[in-house]
């Protein structure tokens, strides 16, 4: 177990690590940053000053150790559009997408788990049927698409929710429905497939035969087994969640991570965008990370693997 | 080995995979066939004859059934020429990362050990990097074009692809005949392209179906959000971007390319998941 979650740990970090390569070299291919951290039209010898005072005359690997070693300490630089800290302008907008990516997976969840039970016990039935209609639209439908409808449904033919912005708890609910709705169909099918497993194995069959009560067996011993594998996917979905929330953050300008990430990259922001792509590549290492421990530690079969 | 009729009976039986093929034809159809069928040049702008709107209102105009857009150009044209885009992306970025996720996943699965590990660790790290990020990044940096959004989400889409071809390769691996032919001295290329390849290639199929509608999904976003497919050409997705600043009272030019996407993704989901009951053995999905 000690072994297994050691290893988990040494190739998280590993991975991190390597993320945080690619996000340089990613960095450097994009032209001389010299010229435009001085802006466009400047004087040559002003390119070359910048190119001092910013170390970019050093060579690469020098540059990007020291930005590695800032960036752990939290230093990402400054914003060339908006001219002040990047770490500060991100901790501003990384509330909205925690909350909006917790929201939306809660959706998903309180969507998909009934579902997939309702759809494995009544196999073949109407919920089934409904459930596999969801699954299937939620699979096919664009999710900036999704959203529009959203907006024109709810906003402006309804005039329930506003229609953008990021001001209230309302401005959630319709961001919330289309990124979670587009993550709902694999939480339902794992909590399908692993009901019909459970409710065909011998525990199932006895706790029934004991007189225990169809409700009973079905929501404790059947779906607790169920449940083990939607830990994992909670953890994959949830990092998923963090880059989708770039196109719907930016439908809804909903101010968070995602649309920032968008306006740095339409501005030419790289040291924005940089800090974005290693934050969420390593925020994605982390929560698959946590929920490979959880799991292993629920069924420990797994560090034995 | 099935049969020739033996397949069609099973396709044809397979309710779900008959009309996925079908929509998928009706689709593929209409991109070959585009300029017989197309009323219009889809690029034609004619500025006296702007937001004409469809059929069911009044106002309509018989020549454009579908209406026309903000410069006058048919829309029914767009949509149809726009088949072409979107098939063009999918089958492109299926070849790309199907050939580099296909190598990976078989080297991988053959030769496990050390090999196994440093793809394997590849594989998570591409998983950990956002997709639609590093996308709309690098189309920001090179311009956008068609070639350039292939390019970008063939080179990022294997993941998935690596994973099943690594685990159905693993499968195969431990036969008995891939066992005889190394005992009978074949060479590892040999081995993997006559004897893993083939029986890995239904699991390909499936997934390769899956990742071409992801990819078809992806290029409509990042034409939408203006870092993938530029104008003029007829992306649906870009049509949805266009239109979307006349949202609020020409709604349909939103919602027809919008649901021809979602036909056109549905169809090669059923199609694939119509694939994985008919041509992959059992227990091997």
């Amino acid at each position: 177990m000690l072994g297994y979650c050691l290893k988990r740990l040494g190739t998280a970090f590993l991975v991190a690590l390597f993320v945080s390569v690619l996000s340089f070299v990613l960095l450097r291919m994009s032209g001389d940053i010299a010229i435009a951290i001085a802006g466009e039209g400047a004087q040559s010898a002003d390119i070359e000053l910048v190119r001092k005072t910013y170390g970019l005359d050093r060579p690469l690997i020098v540059q990007y150790l020291d930005w590695l070693g800032q960036a752990a300490r939290g230093n990402f630089g400054e914003s060339l559009y908006f001219k002040s800290p990047v770490m500060g302008i991100i901790a501003d907008k990384i509330g909205t997408t925690i909350i909006l990516s917790l929201t939306s997976l809660a959706f998903a969840l309180a969507i998909g788990i009934p579902l997939g039970v309702l759809s494995a016990v009544y196999q073949g039935g109407l919920v089934d049927r409904i459930s596999l209609a969801v699954a299937v639209t939620g699979q096919a439908l664009p999710n900036f698409f999704f959203a529009l409808v959203l907006i024109m449904l709810f906003s402006v033919k309804l005039r329930w929710l506003p229609v953008s912005g990021s001001g209230t708890w309302a401005h959630f609910v319709l961001p919330t429905i289309a990124l979670g709705y587009y993550i709902t169909p694999p939480f339902m099918r794992i909590v399908r497939a692993g009901m019909v497993d459970a409710l065909e194995m011998d525990f199932v069959r006895t706790a029934r035969a004991k007189g225990l009560s169809k409700a009973r067996v079905v929501l404790k011993h059947a779906l607790s087994n169920a449940l083990v594998p939607v830990v994992a996917l909670a953890g994959v979905q949830l990092g998923l969640l963090l880059g989708g929330s770039i196109v719907i953050e930016t439908i809804f300008a909903l101010d968070g991570l995602g649309y920032l990430a968008y306006q740095s990259i339409t501005h030419k922001d790289f040291p924005v965008t940089q800090a974005i792509l290693l934050m969420l590549s390593v925020a994605y290492v982390l929560l698959t990370l946590t929920a490979d421990l959880i799991n292993a530690w629920i069924d420990p079969r797994i560090s034995v693997r | 080995m099935a049969t020739f009729s033996t397949i069609v009976r099973k396709v044809t039986a397979h309710r779900g995979l008959t009309l996925g093929l079908v929509l998928l034809a009706a689709i593929f159809a209409m991109a070959i066939f585009a300029p017989l069928i197309a009323p219009f040049d889809p690029y034609d702008q004619d500025l006296s004859r702007r937001l004409i709107p469809p059929f069911w209102s009044p106002k309509a105009n018989p020549a454009h059934w579908l209406g026309t857009d903000n410069l006058g150009r048919d829309y029914l044209s767009r949509l149809i020429y726009g088949a072409r885009i979107s098939l063009l992306i999918g089958f492109a970025v299926m070849l790309i990362s199907g050939l580099i996720g296909t190598l990976l996943g078989l080297i991988a699965g053959y030769f496990g050990g050390k090999t196994d590990l440093f793809i394997t660790f590849l594989i998570t790290t591409r998983l950990a990097i956002p997709v639609v990020l590093v996308a709309l990044a690098v189309v920001a940096m090179i311009g956008g074009s068609l070639t350039v959004v292939i390019l970008v989400l063939g080179l990022l889409k294997w993941d998935r692809i690596a994973v099943v071809m690594r685990a159905a390769t693993q499968q195969v691996r431990s036969l008995d005949y891939v066992a005889a032919a190394e005992a009978a001295g074949a060479s590892v290329p040999r081995i993997i392209l006559r004897e893993v390849l083939p029986n890995v290639f239904p699991q390909l199929v499936v997934v390769a179906t899956v990742e071409a509608a992801s990819a078809i999904l992806l290029e409509a976003a990042l034409s939408f959000l203006g870092l993938g497919v530029q104008p003029p050409l007829p992306s649906w997705g870009l049509m949805i971007a266009e239109a979307k600043t006349m949202m609020f009272f020409a709604f349909w030019m939103i919602a027809i390319p919008g649901t021809l996407l979602a036909i056109l993704v549905f169809a090669i989901n059923l199609v694939g998941d119509g694939l994985r009951d008919v041509i992959v053995p059992k227990g091997r999905g």
